[in-house]
């Protein structure tokens, strides 16, 4: 229904900006500024994204896929995939959950929540890490407890995915919020009127209002999921075939003189981020084109 | 259904929303809530609603009390002032909102929603753009749009939020003259807010006039606009004239010095003569005169130095050959004399003799 509505939609009169006569430079200058940024890109991106390949294929295609027949490498990648599986769902949930809470209602301590959102962003994912060691760790505060009910976290799988939860626990509110609190409260009202209830408004307008924000959010949220490497490395123990994800898996492998293996397997990790980047740059064009027809229907008149 | 709102108090922080509102709607009319912004219109009709609260007192809907229900079980029809229609949805899935948000049990069938939402598209004269979405209408269509899906659940009351303050003034006089017209063919008793006085005036059968919070005055536009209550209804329907004034023996002396009486005059009460005419008049010097429209308008200023504004008929100006920068008489025709900071007495034409200029 989406896509008939599309084909009809007047030009929206909101776009980027465009320099005009008076704000644009000589030709000269806005070349030499264009080499630079994709000097500058060449060097620390395209080149090493390359170099990545170039080391992994170079041993030709069958030592490559060979890497992948690894078990430690298999369970590396399981375990990688099993923890942003845990991570990015429970964060979309406590994500729309903060930005619909902090977005919709006025109360005490709004702004501390924010802050708190923002903790994990701010804070070193070592610390991070640390924060679960001094926690669940041998010597920490729940240790002694937890051992004597035979329950592991830190050194096991649970203490990656608590990890990897908080690292990316800001990316789908912090996606959201702005986004709701633009809407404000207006649809929501019109729907409670009309007799809707609160998990109808949620699901038939709030919801919808958003989908592209959130799908953004999980995508980010996930992207860093698969990627982190500083706080799930202080809480894993690096126990091969075990706890090790893939992040941590490229440094053991990388630290044991097999660079073939090692950017294999980082050569998987950038296609997961490049894939990623595609998919974002459909959801922001997706997205992009929903802000328009919002400012069309913010606008008085446009006929 | 009748509305009655009683000893309703909020606040919102320190800040005093309403004050002690009784206001009683009887089935079927047509009221509007007229006043400045800050007056507390806006609020009463949420609280009405139920999207407000109020800190005291109680609404009835009918004689049944429902300050305790939500917006959900009041079953109000609300419309936005800026519409709140849905983006994500179509015209016809706009209007159809409503019916299928019910439970299973009290919700009508596919056929019978396709049914009501097309009577409506009718009802508002956009059945060929029920595909289309909010953000591809004019604004004078989405807010028939808003009406449509708020009548789709065929509320026991009709509630519009500045209904038409977000459109220009051609579409805004068609809709006017619209929802008038519907509401005498569908006689649901109708609340609408508004600060625009000519838009309360032409459109309701009532209007009650607030200010900080309370209820001024409540009336026909014929009692409102003809015999005000307050200097603050006076003030607020139409532009006015505002003069210092004693009354000595029954006789009103406007003045120049503040005292204990405010005397109105409306512009076109007040008449511009080359003559002296008695003792009933004040010299001015003409301003500024603008002679489009039905009624010339000019700007003067008194022999004490204060802005006055005099409107008259094109016949009159012509007659008068009035230029800019001459001195002229000015007879007030009528006016109105209020105690300052009372709800005063009631004006009377009296005979005005025109105090010193030194007088207190």
């Amino acid at each position: 229904m989406a896509g008939s509505a599309a084909s009809s939609i007047r030009i929206a009169p909101v776009s980027g900006y465009v320099a005009t006569k008076a704000t644009s430079e000589p030709a000269v200058v806005r070349w030499l500024l264009i080499a630079a940024a994709l000097l500058f890109l060449g060097i620390f991106l395209f080149i090493p994204l390359g170099v990545v390949f170039v080391t992994a294929l170079h041993k030709g295609f069958a030592f490559y896929f060979q890497t992948f027949r690894d078990p430690d490498t298999l369970a590396a990648i399981r375990l990688t995939l099993l923890s942003a599986g845990i991570a990015v769902p429970l964060n979309m949930v406590f994500g729309v959950a903060a930005a619909w809470v902090i977005g919709k209602f006025d109360f005490r301590g709004k702004g501390v929540l924010i802050t708190l959102i923002d903790l994990p962003f701010s804070v070193s994912p070592v610390v991070s890490g640390l924060i679960y060691v001094l926690l669940f760790g041998l010597q920490g505060l729940l240790g002694p407890w937890l051992i004597a009910h035979n329950i592991r976290i830190i050194f096991a799988v649970p203490g990656i995915v608590l990890a990897t939860i908080f690292v990316t626990f800001p990316f789908v509110a912090r996606e959201l919020l702005p986004m709701i609190q633009a809407q404000g409260n207006d649809e929501e009202e019109a729907a409670l009127t009309l007799g809707a209830s609160g998990w109808q408004t949620f699901f038939r307008v709030t919801l919808p209002n958003v989908k592209w924000a959130l799908l953004y959010g999980v995508i980010l949220c996930n992207a860093r999921a698969m990627g982190e490497f500083g706080a799930v490395s202080v809480v894993s123990g690096h126990i091969r075939g075990l706890t090790d994800t893939m992040p941590l898996h490229i440094e053991i492998l990388y630290n044991d003189y097999q660079f073939v293996s090692a950017f294999a397997v980082a050569s998987l990790l950038a296609l997961l981020a490049l894939m990623t980047l595609v998919v974002k740059s459909v959801v922001e064009w997706k997205s992009s084109q929903q802000l328009k027809q919002q400012a069309l229907s913010g606008g008085e008149e446009n006929s | 259904m009748s509305i009655s709102v009683r000893d309703v108090t909020k606040n919102f922080g320190h800040f005093q929303a309403l004050k002690n509102v009784d206001l009683e709607i009887p089935t079927g009319e047509l009221v509007a809530l007229l006043g400045p912004s800050g007056s507390g219109k806006t609020t009463l009709l949420r609280i009405i609603a139920g999207l407000e609260f109020a800190d005291s007192g109680t609404v009835q809907f009918d004689g049944k009390d429902i300050t305790d229900q939500s917006a959900r079980e009041r079953r109000v029809g609300f419309v936005f002032q800026h519409y709140a229609l849905f983006r994500h949805l179509t015209v016809f899935e706009n209007i159809a909102f409503g019916l299928r948000a019910r439970p299973r049990r009290l919700r009508p069938s596919k056929a019978q929603i396709r049914a009501k939402v097309e009577e409506l598209l009718g009802l508002i004269q956009l059945q060929n753009q029920a595909g289309r979405y909010p953000s591809q209408l004019s604004g004078g269509q989405r807010q028939r749009v808003a009406l449509a899906r708020a009548l789709a659940v065929e509320p026991s009351v009709l509630l519009l939020d500045e209904p038409f303050g977000a459109l220009d003034a051609k579409v805004r006089q068609e809709l006017r003259r619209w929802l008038r017209q519907l509401h005498d063919e569908v006689h649901i008793t109708s609340v609408f807010v508004t600060h625009d006085q000519e838009e309360a005036l032409e459109l309701a059968d009532r209007v009650a006039v607030m200010n900080a919070g309370q209820i001024e005055q409540i009336g026909s536009p014929d009692e409102i606009y003809n015999h005000p209550a307050s200097s603050f209804v006076y003030n607020f329907l139409g532009s006015v004239n505002l003069f210092h004034g004693r009354i000595d023996n029954g006789t009103t002396y406007i003045q120049q010095t503040a005292s204990d009486h405010l005397v109105f005059v409306r512009p076109h009460s007040l008449e511009i003569t080359r003559q002296p005419n008695g003792a009933n008049h004040f010299r001015a010097t003409t301003k500024h005169i603008n002679a489009a429209g039905p009624l010339v308008k000019v700007e003067a200023v008194t022999e004490w130095g204060a802005p006055v504004h005099i409107e008259m008929s094109q016949e009159r100006f012509r007659d008068l050959h009035l230029v800019k920068d001459e001195v002229v008489f000015i007879v007030p025709k009528e006016i109105t004399v209020f105690e300052t900071g009372e709800a005063g007495s009631p004006g009377r034409p009296a005979a005005i003799p025109l105090a010193k200029r030194s007088a207190v």
